[in-house]
């Protein structure tokens, strides 16, 4: 069986990060699993599944160096094909303010909510931003029931929904 | 009735173009039998097209009227030399497919739809179908034009005003 490691890089963005990084690994005949990369504020962060053998820290560190990236290397347990399939959404738009976060999922948490991915985004204007987020998890709980909980948080506009996977 | 293979990427059977079906046998009849019982015998699949099983021709089995909540429905279907000759709307929504395995992804895919096809007996088929089943139909017609939903998975950034050209021009 596989052993992962998780890599974590960081960097302001620039162009030929994930080619020159992913060029290293297989060079050092390192496999990918599942990955998510993205620009967040400038800013390139890559979170990667590796696995193979040996140390890869000599093969990724001269890319870092090289790109500017701040660079982790985890040991991790787990692997892959352990998807949990989410079966609810929550979208939540609000005046950006501090805790908007902590409370959503606060309530969430409560709720016996599992996250499974959370994007959040800051739209609006600098002078009067808007704080978006859209979250997907899986709960046993009734739509309704999370429903009511989040509605007691009072100004934001939160939507549940279901999300029904199609399989065919 | 046999529970048949169901072909998983990256078999290349799965990009071809399936053909017409012709001839409205009892041969075909049975073969929609067992591509249902196929349907039925894997996880809660809502619909299934003959190349999935290698039968390359243009038939497919949906039947949508088991969602946890429910949707507009017209329940078992049968569709034979479907065609899609309406379509209207877009939105995204989460996908998997019994060719592959422990993946879903999210497709956008139009809301409206008209389609035309035939019944296992040649006869005349018309449908309107919306939202969950319109999808279902796209995802399983996509499988007669040797097309699979991961050919069309956005991420959920994805703007979808900017997509609707691509939504309108049908197969991409
Ligand atoms: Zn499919």
């Amino acid at each position: 069986m596989a052993e992962w490691k998780m890599l974590t890089l960081v960097g302001e963005d620039r162009s030929g990060i994930v080619a020159r990084l992913t060029d290293a690994l297989f060079r050092g005949g390192w496999n990918l699993g599942e990955a998510s990369m993205i620009r967040l504020g400038g800013n390139f962060t890559i979170m990667m599944m590796i696995s193979g053998s040996g140390d890869v820290q000599p093969v990724v560190e001269p890319v870092a160096q090289e790109m500017g990236l701040h660079l982790h290397i985890d040991e991790i347990s787990g692997g892959l094909h352990q998807h949990l399939v989410p079966n609810v959404q929550v979208r939540v738009t609000g005046a950006d303010r501090a805790g908007i976060v902590a409370q959503v999922t606060g309530v969430l948490a409560e709720s016996g909510f599992n996250i499974l991915e959370l994007e959040s985004d800051v739209a609006g204007s600098a002078s009067k931003p808007v704080y978006i987020m859209n979250i997907q998890g899986y709960a046993d709980t009734t739509l309704e029931a999370i429903e009511a909980a989040l509605n007691e948080l009072g100004d934001i506009d939160v939507s549940v929904s279901s999300i029904e996977t199609l399989i065919g | 009735m046999a529970v048949l293979e169901i072909l998983t990427i990256p078999d290349e059977r799965l990009k071809r173009v399936s053909q017409p079906v012709e001839v409205f046998d009892d041969e075909l009849r049975a073969f929609i039998d067992d591509l249902e019982e196929t349907r039925l015998d894997g996880p809660a699949a809502v619909g299934i097209a003959a190349p999935q099983v290698g039968r390359e021709q243009r038939i497919l089995i949906m039947d949508v009227s088991n969602t946890r909540k429910p949707v507009p429905n017209h329940g078992y279907l049968v569709l034979i030399n479907p065609e899609i000759t309406h379509w209207d709307g877009y939105e995204m929504g989460r996908e998997g497919c019994l060719s592959v395995p422990d993946y879903t992804g999210n497709v956008i895919r139009a809301t409206h739809i008209k389609v035309k096809a035939q019944d296992p007996h040649g006869q005349p088929l018309e449908y309107e179908m919306e939202g969950y089943e319109a999808r279902a139909l796209q995802h399983e017609m996509d499988h007669l034009d040797g097309m699979l939903f991961i050919d069309r998975v956005v991420s959920r950034r994805t703007d979808l005003f900017r997509r609707k050209v691509y939504q309108k021009g049908g197969k991409g």
